[in-house]
């Protein structure tokens, strides 16, 4: 008998010491949009590790890390709600939730991850484990800026109504709060990393409408009304991002809509502290985790284009094409790479965001969005 | 490779009189257009474009849509991008997507 245990105990030893054991904190997921899948990248080895299938529609998909940097949850177009394990490398899980979804956040503590729908219009919530429903809140309109909150809250928009609801899941039944007059079709939203302000950008009207979430009643706080004013109001072919707040410092820097510059508010005041005209509709303006830079990418036709500006002096420092449609851009946690994903050359492209000299590239078929565990730490991505 | 787009330019402009690239127009239709109305043209922020949803729009009204966008709404007008015909062939395209 003792020399069977013995004999046990050391072959799961020898086979443990073979298992390598994988560290998530430098991986991450890029978005293949046209194929459903979503590639593995190494941070640290810039590289491909491995495909992963069968995730539906990714056109304008977008995940969200679990606290342990273990599971991704992708979003796709289509409804589908993926639960994909970085470690096995395989689909944990799948349901497709609705017809047309297009964002998520996973709540505070882990424990339930929120999907937001066009189609029809809503958020649902579904246990972080199983997948299950928990809770459906119908909001009759297209439902946008979805994000988490301390405090196991979710907080999202309304195009249609211009409503922002948010939902307190700390009972066993959601508690919703609605506050009206956000302002004219918010097309999007973003929370500062302390959870404090809530800020959507407004497609039917010039300006920015922010919530101060400590407030026990938070009203709309009107930013930058009015901001482009006596301009020429210019077509957007693409609709820009606030995902991924950009704070520098003590300034939010904000993307205009219509109108080719970046804009900056005080962070404390919300008011207007400067404006930076810049090549084209900015999509994305995200500040490198440090906040002295901010990289600025642009909608079609001029999303070929990248221009860096100095926080300091609110200048632009550098301008480069990395190449055809630079969808997204991600910053590692300390800032030192930014990764780029330029869709129509199908690469990922990796550059030092100090020198801006290229360090490498990973192929991938129409990359879009990249994302690296280290979100699974703070509130908002 | 050459010889294929030579011969897909010459039935582009044998059609439309003018496209040049019936590909990148694809292409753009379901990239750029898809950035609001779905890869796959469901419908996202815009609406469905499939040709289910839009077999009541004659050719010419699609085209005009197109060329001068919705005013007051996200839908952009295209005409500092494309040119009529290219806009038409865009039309033409969502209604049939197998023969444009
Ligand atoms: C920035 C977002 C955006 C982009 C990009 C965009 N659209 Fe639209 N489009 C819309 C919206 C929103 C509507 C609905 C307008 C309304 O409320 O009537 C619309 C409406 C339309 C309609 C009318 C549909 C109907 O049922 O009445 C057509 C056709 C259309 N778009 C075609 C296109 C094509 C073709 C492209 C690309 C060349 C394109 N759109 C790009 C946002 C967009």
């Amino acid at each position: 008998m003792k020399p069977l245990a013995l004999g046990l105990l050391a072959s799961l030893f020898i086979s443990a010491a073979h298992a390598e054991p994988t560290a998530t904190g430098d991986l991450g997921l890029v978005i293949e949009r046209a194929t459903g899948t979503v590639v593995l990248v190494d941070q640290s080895d810039r590289a491909a590790l491995a495909r992963i299938e069968g995730l539906g529609d990714l056109s304008h998909a977008s995940l969200v890390y679990s606290p342990d940097e273990r599971f991704a949850y992708v979003f796709g177009r289509d409804g589908g709600l993926t639960k994909v394990d970085i470690v096995t490398r395989t689909i944990a899980n799948r349901v497709v939730q609705a017809g047309n979804a297009i964002g998520g956040a996973i709540s505070d503590d882990g424990k339930l991850v929120a999907v937001s729908n066009y189609e029809p219009g809503g958020v649902r919530i579904f246990d972080a484990d199983t997948l299950e429903m928990v809770a459906d809140i119908p909001t009759d309109s297209k439902t946008i800026g979805l994000v988490d909150a301390p405090g196991r809250r979710f907080v999202f928009t309304m195009w249609d109504t211009g409503e922002t609801w948010i939902a307190d899941m700390s009972g066993a039944e959601p508690r919703i709060t609605r506050i009206e007059n956000m302002g004219d079709r918010p097309y999007d939203a973003l929370i500062t990393a302390n959870g404090r302000t809530y800020i959507t950008g407004l497609f039917g009207e010039d300006g920015l409408t922010a919530l101060d979430l400590w407030s026990d009643t938070p009203e709309p706080i009107r930013v930058l009304p009015g901001y482009g004013r006596g301009q020429e109001e210019m077509p957007v072919y693409k609709m820009p991002h606030l995902e991924g707040w950009a704070l520098t410092g003590s300034e939010f820097v904000l993307p205009a809509v219509g109108h080719h510059e970046v804009l900056w508010v005080d962070a404390a005041t919300l008011t207007e502290t400067g404006r930076t005209q810049t090549h084209g509709q900015p999509v994305f303006a995200m500040a490198r985790p440090d906040g002295r830079q901010v990289w600025v990418n642009f909608a079609h036709p001029l999303n070929d284009t990248i221009q860096v500006i100095d926080t300091v002096t609110k200048e632009i420092i550098h301008e480069f094409k990395p190449g055809p449609a630079v969808l997204h851009m991600e910053f590692t946690p300390r800032g030192h790479e930014v990764w780029l994903s330029v869709r129509d050359a199908g690469k990922i492209m990796i550059y030092d965001t100090q020198t801006f000299e290229k360090l490498g590239e990973i192929d991938a078929d129409s990359p879009s969005g990249i994302f690296f565990t280290a979100r699974a730490h703070r509130t908002g991505l | 490779m050459h010889k294929f787009a030579a011969l897909m330019v010459v039935a582009g402009v044998a059609h439309a009189g003018g496209v040049t690239d019936p590909d990148a127009l694809a292409r753009l239709v379901h990239q750029d257009c898809g950035s609001c109305h779905g890869l796959t043209l469901k419908g996202g922020l815009g609406p469905d474009l499939r040709p289910e949803s839009l077999d009541h729009y004659s050719v010419d009204v699609l085209r005009d849509v197109i060329l001068d966008g919705v005013p007051g709404t996200p839908m952009p007008p295209w005409r500092p991008l494309i040119t009529t015909e290219e806009a038409e062939w865009i039309a033409r395209y969502l209604l049939k997507p197998e023969t444009p």
